[in-house]
């Protein structure tokens, strides 16, 4: 089983990112269990989803309490909220921020863990360019997709499509897309520096 | 897919997209012919409910926490009229103080009221029971509340097989009532009824869930012929065989039990579960047989019957009268506290050491309790609780109280 937690404040699409990887992971035959933590729903408070996928049918209801991968959608996020809980040193860690490590103040804290699993993602920007909006879902997906191939683009694309119809649709595959290259940018030039 | 006539519902969390997506159901008119109809609150909406019943129409609504509670004078009168309405509960917390989150305190509060009471395990078996329930009320001429937990379910994206229509059509008929409310054919639904018959009315509301007994399992294996899927029941055993300890508890925890119990079975632990999924009608002889031979039982509870405690546990040593057992009772996942493994793991460690209370309350955050219980021995002048508690957690910052 791989466990995904998702991290963010209410309006930026934390929970449809979650349900998204669980529509990608039915779209490619596989089980999957997407469901969010709530509080008083409201914009800009910190919200938590989580979503697990296997290859089985998927029982515990348990929050993700020790995630494979960690998603943080906003960055205001890193020194407020414990966001890293539970995090295991083999596991993928994707942020949102156009920064690196260093600057986000986690250069000690990221050396307990693989360096070609911990990355930062320009979201927001990137979700800007190609969808005119700074919300960053859709496109840490196509982060996620290439960072860790446990879902392929080809299935986050078409579960995006399935939820939102037309050019929005469309910008957001198209958001993911460049994530997806960015992303496969960064561990190339990490392979080249050190390899695993 | 039931085919409704009637929708009527009030919007309340966790329930709320429920009602919001049969409203778009019912606009487009993928429903028809079905009428949503808008009212101001819950006793209203269990009201059209009940009229659109009476008329002949097959009618739903759903509901949740508070709703649920102001429905209750509706509810009796459903089920006293004998009106086979189907409502789904995603179960919620009662306040004050005031929570969305999940756990069973609404549908076991209205526990006697004469619906019958189903509770789902999986997204799957909800869609199965809601099919089940409208053939299981009309059959019997009673209300059926299809129960899931609030958020847990109603708010988890996983996969569910989707029956067709044509097999739901088969397996549920239409909707043909004995007798209904008709100006050109009048009849009086809902008399009064004094000392001479009150007693053989209430009775024979019993003998209804008394024959549900007989019926749920029916249908349930009807279903599966139909539909190749076990859903629903009276009760359902894992790995009970040779299990020593058991643990009994009701919908979505029980996924999350029986992975603790394929751990410990790895281990070598006899430890197996039962789920009860109708707790109206309850199933004495069946949790009897169940039960019976194991060495101990721990009811996990996510309600909580102040004054005494458990509600389910009460009935279960009723069906086990006169069985020499150990029986715990703990209340679990109030208000939406998670239910973990790794507390299911102590606690059945515990239990299978028969280290437990008889009545103990899963990750009680005891410190907590006994600070304010030393606050109020301090002072005997009453006052609220749950502002303290919250300032002790940091959650507000208020001041005392």
């Amino acid at each position: 089983m791989f466990e995904v937690r998702i991290h963010g404040r209410g309006g930026q699409g934390v929970v449809t990112a979650a349900e998204l990887l669980a529509q990608a992971a039915f779209d490619e035959g596989r089980w999957a269990q997407a469901f969010p933590s709530f509080g008083s729903e409201r914009m800009g408070a910190p919200v938590v989803s989580f979503c697990r996928i296997d290859d089985h049918e998927i029982r515990t209801r348990e929050p993700v309490m020790s995630p494979d991968a960690l998603i943080v959608g906003d960055p205001t996020l890193l020194h407020q909220v414990d966001v890293f809980g539970g995090c295991k040193p083999d596991g993928f860690i994707l942020i949102n921020s156009a920064r690196s490590f260093d600057e986000l103040g986690l250069a000690e804290f990221a050396e307990g863990f693989r360096r070609e699993r911990m990355l930062t993602l320009p979201a927001a920007e990137i979700a800007r360019e190609h969808t005119g909006r700074a919300v960053a879902n859709a496109t840490l997906l196509g982060g996620f997709a290439a960072m860790t191939g446990w879902i392929s683009l080809d299935a986050v694309a078409r579960a995006i499509r399935a939820r939102f119809a037309g050019a929005v649709g469309e910008r957001n595959v198209a958001a993911a897309g460049a994530a997806r290259d960015f992303v496969e940018a960064e561990l190339m030039e990490l392979s080249g520096a050190s390899p695993a | 897919m039931c085919r409704p006539e009637v929708i009527c519902a009030y919007p309340i969390s966790p329930q709320t997209h429920i009602v919001e997506n049969l409203s778009q159901l019912v606009k487009s008119g993928e429903l028809s012919p079905c009428e949503f109809v808008n009212v101001e609150s819950e006793f209203a909406a269990m009201s059209v409910a009940i009229g659109a019943s009476a008329t002949g129409a097959r009618a739903y609504t759903a509901t949740a926490s508070q709703g649920l509670l102001y429905m209750t004078e509706a509810l009796y009168n459903a089920s006293g009229l004998g009106l086979p309405i189907v409502m789904t509960v995603a179960n919620r917390a009662i306040g004050a103080p005031i929570n969305i989150w999940n756990d069973h305190s609404d549908s076991m509060s209205q526990r006697d009221c004469g619906w019958i009471q189903l509770y789902a395990e999986t997204n799957q078996e909800a869609l199965d029971l809601h099919i089940q329930a409208f053939r299981l009320a009309e059959q019997l001429s009673t209300p059926v509340m299809v129960c899931m937990d609030g958020f847990i379910l109603t708010h988890a994206v996983e996969r569910v097989e989707m029956p067709d229509q044509e097999s739901v059509d088969a397996f549920l008929p239409a909707f043909a009532p004995r007798q209904v409310l008709d100006p050109d054919e009048p009849v009086s639904i809902g008399a009064m009824v004094g000392p001479e018959a009150f007693m053989e009315v209430k009775y024979l509301a019993h003998a209804k869930q008394m024959h549900a007994l007989e019926l749920i399992p029916e249908i349930a294996a009807d279903f599966k012929q139909a539909f190749g899927r076990d859903s629903g029941g009276l009760i359902s055993g894992y790995r009970t065989d040779d299990a020593e300890t058991i643990v009994v508890a009701l919908g979505s925890v029980l996924g999350t039990i029986k992975d603790t119990i394929d751990e410990l079975r790895e281990q070598g632990v006899p430890i197996g579960a039962v789920a009860i999924k109708s707790f109206r009608p309850f199933p004495l002889q069946d949790v009897r047989e169940a039960l019976g031979h194991a060495q101990r039982v721990v009811v996990l509870e996510k309600a909580l019957a102040v004054g005494v405690g458990g509600i389910v546990s009460a009935n279960v040593r009723m069906a086990l009268a006169g069985i020499q057992l150990h029986g715990y009772t703990v209340i679990a996942g109030l208000g939406g506290r998670a239910i973990t493994k790794d507390s299911l793991r102590g606690l059945f460690a515990d239990a299978v050491a028969d280290r437990l209370e008889p009545l103990s309350f899963l990750d009680m955050d005891w410190d907590l309790v006994n600070r304010e219980l030393a606050r109020m021995r301090a002072s005997a002048a009453s006052g609220p609780h749950a502002e303290n508690i919250l300032r002790d957690v940091g959650t507000v910052a208020a001041g005392p109280v």
